[in-house]
This record gives structure tokens, sequence and C-alpha cells, in this order.
């Protein structure tokens, strides 16, 4: 299971890397595999403002669908194109070319809430 | 809640689906593989070459005895009368309310006659035909006497081949022989669930690790592919193979899920007859449809069919075709509305999508 230690993470299984006040979103290794083949996903548009845990798009997997949740409050500040030409792409590359969001975040106090890459460990190993 | 997988019937193949990786889920009491190396990948690879799948969850009861032809013509919906030995038959079992009990084959076995049913149905179907027996019929389930393994794509004949001497040009569609395969007398028949050429394997389960080992190694030379329950789903969706608990169940009758063609009431009365006739001649008020959408969407079980602000029906299958690239989904509509070039709509978590109704099946083979 990949957990990259640089990175922050959700209870829903989406890790955040934090660039300045942006953050930059995706789903875990751990959710893909879960979810297995993903056939495609809807994002919202750049520019959408967001709040924490609200519903900002939905992943639809052969074997299921699940949603997202936006684990700050902010704008969305770009979406990733590729994946919504490919999303098997956030399969073979969860953390890399298969990110889906970028947000500017309003209040950088709701990413102390996140979880580390040992604590999101322990969260799967359970 | 998940169930302990302790509790759980293990396979004579589990051990090598773990090997290989597998995802293993809970179905139906045992634990199987839904997936291996993806969905998609293995669907793929049956359409285009060739894939092993573990079906032992499956049910097998022997029906043997003098009467065990008039037992089973009362019991199922097909005629088993036009059964030659080592024929096999689709066929139905129906409550007196025309609902479907289960769907399953009949095999007719050099001296007795073999049924595969459903594995969710193993324990209602016995008790169903244990409870109808009559006398000069013996019933057995022997469900833990078999590991099937199933053999399907193009390139299956030709794996076959490299494990049996026997001649597989003799064994047409739905014909079955009792044969050395690996060097093991096994009972096989030229069967399936996903539209390909194929083969079912009948396997006692002390063989099954060595014939599973042989069929692995010939398999290398096409590029064999292990097959989970996942891919099974999408392969048998694709060709309008209903699925009982999804397409068909006890509040479906075979002539408005399209299964009229196993019913044959000319033989005499079965169980259900008068049901299904009347049905029949009143014609059906629903019918199951294939259904295609264009728009970027995923249509799954259970979302609603709409005609207007009307709901209409119930999507009872549903996926995005691995074959096709298209969402494709089946369900039942009001008789009007069942004729192809028919649009409904099915909502999806709110929004609407236009579905078109098409005749079956949705993949057709390239030839």
């Amino acid at each position: 299971m990949n957990i990259p230690a640089d990175l922050l993470y959700t209870k829903e299984h989406e890790w955040v890397r934090v660039e300045g006040d942006i953050i930059i979103i995706g789903i875990t290794d751990y959710a893909q595999g879960e979810l297995g083949d993903i056939v495609f996903v809807e994002l919202p548009e750049s520019g959408t403002e967001v709040k924490q845990m609200d519903v900002f798009g939905t992943i639809e997997a052969v074997k299921a669908v699940s949603e997202m949740f936006s684990p700050v409050t902010g704008t969305i500040d770009d979406v990733n194109g590729m994946i919504e030409e490919d999303a098997g792409v956030i399969n073979s590359d969860p953390y890399g070319d298969g990110w889906m969001l970028k947000i500017k975040v309003s209040d950088s106090g709701e990413l102390d809430g996140l979880l580390t890459a040992e604590q999101y460990n322990e969260l799967i190993e359970e | 809640m998940s169930e302990n997988k302790d509790n759980l019937k293990k396979t004579a193949y589990t051990d090598f689906h773990i090997e290989a990786g597998a995802k293993m889920v809970p179905f139906a009491g045992y634990y199987m593989p839904v997936q291996y190396g993806g969905i998609i990948k293995e669907h793929n690879a049956v359409r285009n070459g060739v894939g092993l799948f573990d079906l032992s969850h499956m049910g097998e009861f022997a029906v043997a005895g003098p009467n065990a032809l008039k037992f089973l013509q009362m019991m199922t919906t097909n005629d088993v009368a036009a059964l030659d030995t080592w024929q096999i038959q689709y066929s139905c079992m129906t409550f007196e309310d025309g609902g479907i009990v289960d769907d399953l084959l009949v095999y007719n076995l050099d001296d007795h006659y073999m049924l595969v049913v459903n594995a969710a149905n193993i324990d209602k179907d016995f008790k169903w035909l244990s409870d109808h027996l009559i006398d000069g019929v013996e019933l057995i389930n022997r469900s833990d006497d078999f590991s099937l393994l199933a053999i399907q794509g193009p390139d299956a004949k030709k794996l076959m081949e490299e494990l049996t001497d026997f001649d597989l040009d003799g064994l047409t569609y739905y014909n079955a022989a009792e044969e050395e395969i690996a060097g093991k007398v096994t009972l096989f028949s030229r069967t399936g669930y996903t539209g390909e050429d194929g083969f079912e394997l009948y396997i006692p389960p002390e063989d099954g690790p060595e014939i599973w080992q042989a069929i692995m190694t010939a398999g290398k030379k096409y590029n064999l592919e292990l097959i989970g329950l996942g891919a099974r789903d999408s392969l048998r969706l694709e060709m309008k193979m209903a699925l009982y608990g999804n397409d068909i169940d006890q509040t479906t009758n075979p002539i408005e899920s399209g299964l009229g063609w196993i019913v044959k009431p000319a033989k005499g009365p079965f169980i259900g007859s008068d049901a299904v006739v009347k049905i029949k001649e009143e014609k059906p008020k629903r019918k199951l449809v294939c259904l295609v959408l264009k728009d970027k969407c995923f249509p799954r079980k259970g979302y609603t069919i709409m005609e207007g602000d009307e709901v209409v029906g119930e999507i009872t299958s549903g996926t995005v075709s691995p074959s096709l690239g298209i969402p494709i989904a089946m369900g039942y509509v009001p008789k009007r509305l069942a004729k192809s070039g028919n649009t409904v709509e099915i909502d999806i978590r709110g929004k609407r999508f236009t579905a078109e109704v098409i005749k079956p099946p949705f993949y057709k083979k390239s030839k």
C-alpha cells in the first residue's frame, strides 16, 4: 500500500498536498484499489465555492459509485482535465497524474484536522 | 457489518485466488474472487482471448430413478423429454403464480439428470424440489461434489485441446461429455454465461488443484486470464442474460422477462403452467428491455425509469459496457414502451438521462 509520508489524508480516503494557500487533492491508493476500475468522475468547475465536507464530486467505478468530500472550505482553483478524459489514470497513478482538484483554502486552520500518513495507515489497517 | 470470512465456504481453488492477488468477497456464503487484475481487463480477455472462472459456488443436484423425467417435467418449464442423452437445456422453475423460483441448466446424463442452480438459491431450490418429490425419484444435493471451473473465450477450444484427446469438434453447444481432462475423467460441457465459446468443467474437489494447475500451465500460450465475479456480471449483461436476484426473481414471470422460449406448456402441465399460459395469452403488462444511453453516466440496479413525471420501471442491471464503451442497462417497462426505438429517461441521483430501447443483445460478435 502506497501512502506517501509527505501528504495529509482524510477519513474519506483522500490525499491532500499543501502548496502555500492552495491544496491539491486526489484519492488514495487504498481508495482506488477498493473502488476497482474507475470509469469516469464528475468534478466541479473552477471558481466553484465549496464548504468543508461538501460533496464536490462523484467517482463512478465499475463496482459502485462513491462521493468525494471537500476537506476544506475554499474555491476550486483548477480541475484535472486529464482524468475527465481518462479516469483510469486515477487507478494507475493516484498521487500523480490522477490528482483531481486544486482548492484555494479560505481557512488554513481546517488543515489541522487532517491525518498524517501514519494516522491514515492506522485507519485503513483497522 | 462485514461477514467473518472464517464462516464462508472455500472452494478447491481459494488458495490460488489469494496467491494471484484476487480481491475476495463473500458471495452466497462462499469466499469468492470478485476481480484479479481489474474487471475491464478481465472482461476484454474473455471477449478476445480466454479466461478461467471459479464457479464452484453454483449448486448441482442429481435427479435419478424411474420417474425422474416425469418429476422434472412437473418441476421445470422446458421440455425435458426433448433432451437426448448428454444434451443440456436452459430452463426455469416457477411458483404456482408464475413467479420464478430459479433459472437453471438441466443435463441429461447417462443414467440420471443433473440440475445446475444459482448459488444463492441452493437451499431454496432443494427444499422446493424436495417438497414436491414423487415416488420413484431420488434427489441428491451434490453441490459439494463438484468444483466447477469455466473456460470461456474465442481461444477456449484451443486451450481445451491441450488438455484432452477427446475430439471437441464433436461436442456442440449445450452438449456434455465425460472424458479425461488433464488425465482425470471429468464431466464437462460446452456451455457458459459470457456469449463466447467455452466449457464448464464439473471437477471433483480432490482433483481440483491438479486440473487448475494443468489449465494454468497450458493457458500460458494463450495468455489465459483469471476472471472474477465482476467481469462475469458485465459479460452476461452485454448478452442480456438474466441474473437471478437482479433481472428475474419470484416477482417476475418468464414471459415478461423474455424467457418465454424456455416455457413449453405443450409438454403437459408443470407447476405454474396455468398462470404462465394465462400471462402469455393475455400478454404481459411489462417487459424486460435492453436500454442504451448516449450521455456519460453509469446506470445501476435500483435507479428508476421515468416517462415524463411518471415512474414506469426500475433498472435491474446496468453498467458501462467494457466492450462497447457505452452505458447499458436492463429494466422492466410497461409493454407500450417496450418496442425498440422507444425512449425513456433514467433518474440517476436526481439527473435525467435519455435511454433508448434496443433489441437484445447489447454486444454482437463481429465475425
